[in-house]
C-alpha cells in the first residue's frame, strides 16, 4: 500500500487519473475505521485533506458553494443561517468527529444515514465532480444511486456541493439512542420554501438512499394554501392535517429491519419527527423567525 | 514510509506501514503511551490529541496525514498552566477510577476550557460527548470540569 500526498487539486486529479483504484481519504471518520479493522486494503490512499481548493465556502449569484473538504465544525460555526444544515452538522458524532468529518466524506460514503444528505436533498443541491480539465454537476439524486453507491467515475473527485439559496424556515432532526455519537435510526429535514411556496421534506436512514417525501410535500403545500398560511403565517393548521402529513411522510419511507431498528419503528419515528418538525416550522413562521 | 512531524514541540520521525494511524504511530513508534488505544473507530475519545490545534481522535488520522503537521498529546500538556488545573481537579473530584479514559478526558476538557472558560452543563456534556468513561458514571467528571473552570477563572493560568 502506498500513500499519495498531493498539495493541490490539480495534482490530486492527475494522481487519481493515473491510479483509478486509489481511495480518497479526508477526515477518516469512515475509512480509517475500515483500515484499522483490516476491512480495507486499497492499493493506495489519496490524502485529500491538504487541498485548499476543497476547503472553499462561498456565496455568489444567490447560490452557496460548500467545498468537499469543509468539516462539520466549520459548517456549524460559519453557516448558521442555513439552520437545517447547521443542525445536521452539529448532530454528527462528537466534537472530535466534527473537526475531521467532511461534506465530501458524507457524499462519497453515500450511507443512507449520512446526516447532511437529507438537507442537501431538500436544498436540491448539485454535486460538483472534477477530473483533469473537466467539471460536471450532478443533481443530488443522480449522484446518490443506492446504499454506499454513487455515480462518481474512477478518475473523478468530489469538489463540493452547490445549492440555490431560498427563504424559509425549517429543521433537521434525527432519532437515535443518544444525543451524540449516534448513527440515525431515522432522520428528517423539513423546510417551508417561502419563495416557491412549496414544502420540502427528505428522509434519511429510511430507505436504500435519501428519499424525498413528494406526496407529503404536495399535500402540506396545498393545505397551507387552503388555510391561507402562505400569506398569513398566523393561520393555523388543524391537528387532522398535521397527522395526515405525518402519515404521508411515514408512507414515503422504504425502511428495512436492521441492527439499529425495525422498519415499523422507523415509520413510527418518522411520524413523530414529522409532527414535531412541522410544529417547530409553523411556530417559527408565526414568530417571524 | 517515513513520516516526519512535530510532536509536543519536537521534530520526530517514524518509519511506518502506510496504513498506520496517527495513534499507532504515536504509541508503537514514538513510545507515547498516554493516548490510549481502545475502540479504533472514533467512538471513545481515549486517543484524543490536537492536530494543528484541533481536537481529533488520533485513531482516525492516517499517520501520513500528520506529516509536516503539529501534534500535541497529553504528554505535551503544560501542567504549569490550564492542563495542570484540569489534572488536579480530576484527582480531587474523584473523576478517575480505572484511569484508562482519563488522558483523553483531560485533553478534551483542556480544549473545552480554552475555548469556553465558563461552560454551562449542557456545553460540558456536548464537549465531552465523544469521550466514554465506563467507571465513573460521569457525575464526578462533570464536578471536575466545574472545579477546574472555577479555579481557572479565579486565578487565570
Amino acid at each position: 500500500m502506498d500513500v499519495l500526498l498531493p498539495r493541490t487539486l490539480e495534482e490530486a486529479l492527475e494522481m487519481k487519473a493515473a491510479h483509478p483504484q486509489t481511495v480518497p481519504l479526508a477526515g477518516g471518520t469512515d475509512l480509517m475505521v475500515d483500515l484499522n479493522f483490516g476491512r480495507l486494503r486499497p492499493p493506495s490512499i489519496l490524502d485529500v485533506s491538504r487541498l485548499p481548493e476543497l476547503r472553499v465556502l462561498s456565496r455568489e449569484d444567490g447560490h452557496c458553494f460548500l467545498g468537499a473538504g469543509v468539516p462539520y465544525s466549520r459548517i456549524t460555526a460559519e453557516l448558521g443561517e442555513f439552520r437545517p444544515l447547521a443542525q445536521a452538522s452539529r448532530s454528527v458524532g462528537s466534537p472530535q468527529i466534527r473537526n475531521r468529518g467532511t461534506v465530501g466524506g458524507n457524499l462519497g460514503t453515500a450511507s443512507p444515514a449520512g446526516d447532511i444528505l437529507p438537507v442537501l436533498a431538500v436544498y436540491q443541491a448539485e454535486v460538483d465532480l472534477v477530473r483533469p480539465g473537466d467539471t460536471r454537476a450532478l443533481a443530488w439524486d443522480r449522484f446518490l444511486l443506492g446504499p454506499k453507491r454513487t455515480a462518481i467515475a474512477p478518475d473523478e473527485l468530489i469538489a463540493g456541493v452547490r445549492w440555490k439559496v431560498f427563504r424559509g424556515t425549517g429543521s433537521f432532526s434525527k432519532i437515535g439512542t443518544r444525543n451524540a455519537m449516534v448513527i440515525a435510526v431515522a432522520s428528517l429535514c423539513l423546510v417551508l420554501d417561502e419563495d416557491a411556496r412549496q414544502v420540502r421534506a427528505a428522509l434519511g436512514s429510511c430507505g436504500p438512499t435519501i428519499l424525498r417525501a413528494a406526496a407529503a410535500e404536495d399535500y402540506l403545500t396545498a393545505e397551507l394554501r387552503r388555510a391561507g398560511s402562505w400569506d398569513d403565517p398566523a393561520c393555523r393548521l388543524g391537528q387532522p392535517v398535521i397527522d395526515a402529513f405525518a402519515e404521508r411522510v411515514a408512507d414515503a419511507a422504504r425502511p428495512i429491519d436492521d441492527v439499529r431498528g425495525t422498519a415499523a419503528y422507523r415509520r413510527h419515528g418518522l411520524r413523530v419527527l414529522a409532527r414535531r418538525a412541522l410544529a417547530w416550522a409553523l411556530e417559527d413562521r408565526r414568530q417571524g423567525r | 514510509m517515513i513520516v516526519r512531524l512535530q510532536v509536543n514541540g519536537a521534530r520526530r520521525e517514524a518509519d511506518v506501514w502506510p496504513g498506520t494511524s496517527l495513534l499507532t504511530l504515536l504509541r508503537d513508534h514514538l513510545g507515547l503511551y498516554g493516548s490510549k488505544n481502545a475502540c479504533e473507530q472514533g467512538e471513545c475519545g481515549s486517543c484524543s490529541v490536537w492536530l494543528d490545534g484541533e481536537l481529533v481522535c488520533s485513531c482516525l488520522v492516517l499517520g501520513a496525514q500528520a506529516g509536516g503537521r503539529e501534534v500535541l498529546t497529553v504528554e505535551g500538556l503544560n501542567l504549569e498552566r490550564q492542563a495542570g488545573a484540569v489534572q488536579a481537579a480530576f484527582v480531587e473530584a474523584g473523576a478517575v477510577q480505572c484511569g484508562f479514559c482519563t488522558p483523553g478526558f483531560v485533553v478534551a476538557v483542556t480544549d473545552l476550557l480554552s475555548n469556553d472558560p465558563a461552560p454551562s452543563e449542557a456545553s460540558i456534556r456536548e464537549a465531552l460527548s465523544g469521550n466514554l468513561c465506563r467507571c465513573t458514571g460521569y457525575a464526578k467528571i462533570l464536578d471536575a470540569v466545574n472545579l477546574a473552570a472555577g479555579r481557572l477563572r479565579d486565578s487565570p493560568a
